[in-house]
């Protein structure tokens, strides 16, 4: 096993994990409701958790191999610029309306289950740890997001609408999910198929979109890649100048 | 009596750290919650192990900020906090009377074992009045580790501490 395909794919676990708590944080306080405001801050908070054990291990490693002890999972998160940042460009759109926030965590949330699902057994045991922890998490992500596309794609007309639109916007942004970057590849050979992945993650979401009167995009739908090897959308620049605003201006400043 | 460090044993420690709470529920100590996992000796040295309850629980850092207080407070001279994740902390490891102490402080304790809870379906006790006519009000409460019910009975809302 090469080391650097494993930093290189924990750095695209928790990119991914931290980038998709950042963006929903901004929820907070605006909510359509006082308890789904909570919802989606609770599911920030444990993508954020997640991505810190993600971050935590992949600094251990890399002081590991360098033998310092200059990386920590801070300089890791705002120390890095946005061609640094392996994240799913699916996690750095803007949040657009709740229902297009709804969605969006909804294909990142069914994505996710499977795949820790998988990585819980992998042969990397700090990987599985972290994996078996934030499986349990995100079943609720889960269920949650899924019981939501529901109510809102068969719901009102306005909220029907506003889903076909949020689908329409968000689905070329999900074929990424199922595309390995080299290093991803390399990482998981053996570990499993992203062929099944895919197929898996498919059979849920759209039987689910189906019951919210929702119809599948074309299969042959155009899928824009690249976050994985920090390839980003315009968007990510901005997230990460709000984020690093004071690592940048006040380098090592806490309180 | 006074305690002489050499004397200090692991029981000691257990006994202390009794008095460590989860800081947003403060009657239940972290041993009560499962989430103090394992207390040994290494040479002069007392491991302290502890494992987080959600990935992104702020309880966490305060939790180990609590022992260490309460280590020199007793005069533990050496003593090493560690985290550990595998296996993930399940509301199974929550004692029974922790559980009670919840009931009493006003959540209503975890139902049943581990896996995910069809939470629409779930009508936990009212820990006001005891009635199961209760319906989610949403998964996610207070706190990660809770979701909102409301009783149809009292009218009262509470937390209830979910299974996970």
């Amino acid at each position: 096993m090469n080391e650097s395909n494993t930093i290189d794919y924990l750095m695209l676990l928790a990119d991914s994990s931290l980038i998709m708590g950042q963006r929903l944080s901004e929820w907070t306080g605006h909510g359509p409701m006082l308890e789904q405001d909570i919802a989606i801050t609770n599911i920030s908070l444990d993508t954020i958790g997640q991505a810190r054990y993600f971050y935590q291990l992949a600094a251990a490693r890399l002081n590991e191999k360098s033998g310092n002890a200059d990386v920590t999972e801070d300089t890791l998160a705002y120390l890095r610029d946005a061609h640094q940042y392996k994240n799913l460009l699916l996690v750095e759109l803007p949040n657009g309306d709740w229902g297009q926030t709804i969605l969006k965590i909804f294909f990142y949330a069914h994505r996710q289950k499977l795949m820790y699902e998988k990585l819980s057994g992998s042969a990397d045991a700090e990987i599985a740890g972290i994996a078996s922890k934030a499986l349990k998490e995100v079943e609720y992500h889960v269920s949650w997001s899924s019981d939501w596309v529901k109510r809102l794609g068969d719901g009102t007309q306005e909220s029907h609408d506003r889903m076909t639109k949020a689908l329409e916007y968000l689905w070329p942004y999900t074929g990424e999910m199922f595309v390995p970057a080299t290093y991803e590849k390399n990482f998981l050979e053996n570990e499993f198929s992203f062929d099944v992945l895919k197929q898996g993650w498919l059979d849920k979401v759209s039987g689910i979109l189906t019951e919210a009167t929702l119809s599948l995009p074309p299969a042959d739908t155009y899928m824009h890649t690249g976050g994985k090897t920090g390839v980003h959308t315009e968007y990510l620049g901005y997230i990460l100048a709000e984020m690093q605003f004071l690592q940048r201006a006040y380098p090592g400043c806490e309180w | 009596m006074e305690t002489h460090i050499r004397d200090i044993t692991v029981e000691d420690i257990r006994k202390w750290l009794k008095e460590v709470v989860d800081p947003e529920i403060p009657v239940i100590s972290i041993e009560d919650l499962g989430v103090l996992r394992d207390i040994r000796k290494e040479g002069e040295t007392f491991i302290i192990t502890i494992t987080p309850t959600y990935s992104g629980c702020p309880a966490m850092d305060m939790i180990t900020l609590n022992i260490h207080k309460k280590m020199r407070e007793c005069g533990v001279p050496h003593f090493k906090v560690e985290t550990q994740i595998a296996p993930p902390w399940t509301t199974d490891w929550m004692s029974e009377e922790g559980k009670r102490k919840l009931k009493e402080f006003g959540i209503a304790p975890p139902m049943g074992n581990r896996g995910s809870e069809d939470l629409i379906n779930r009508h936990p006790p009212c820990p006001f009045c005891n009635s199961t006519n209760t319906v989610l009000v949403s998964a996610f409460g207070s706190t990660a580790c809770k979701a909102l019910f409301k009783c149809k009975d009292c009218a009262e809302p509470f937390d209830y501490f979910k299974c996970h």
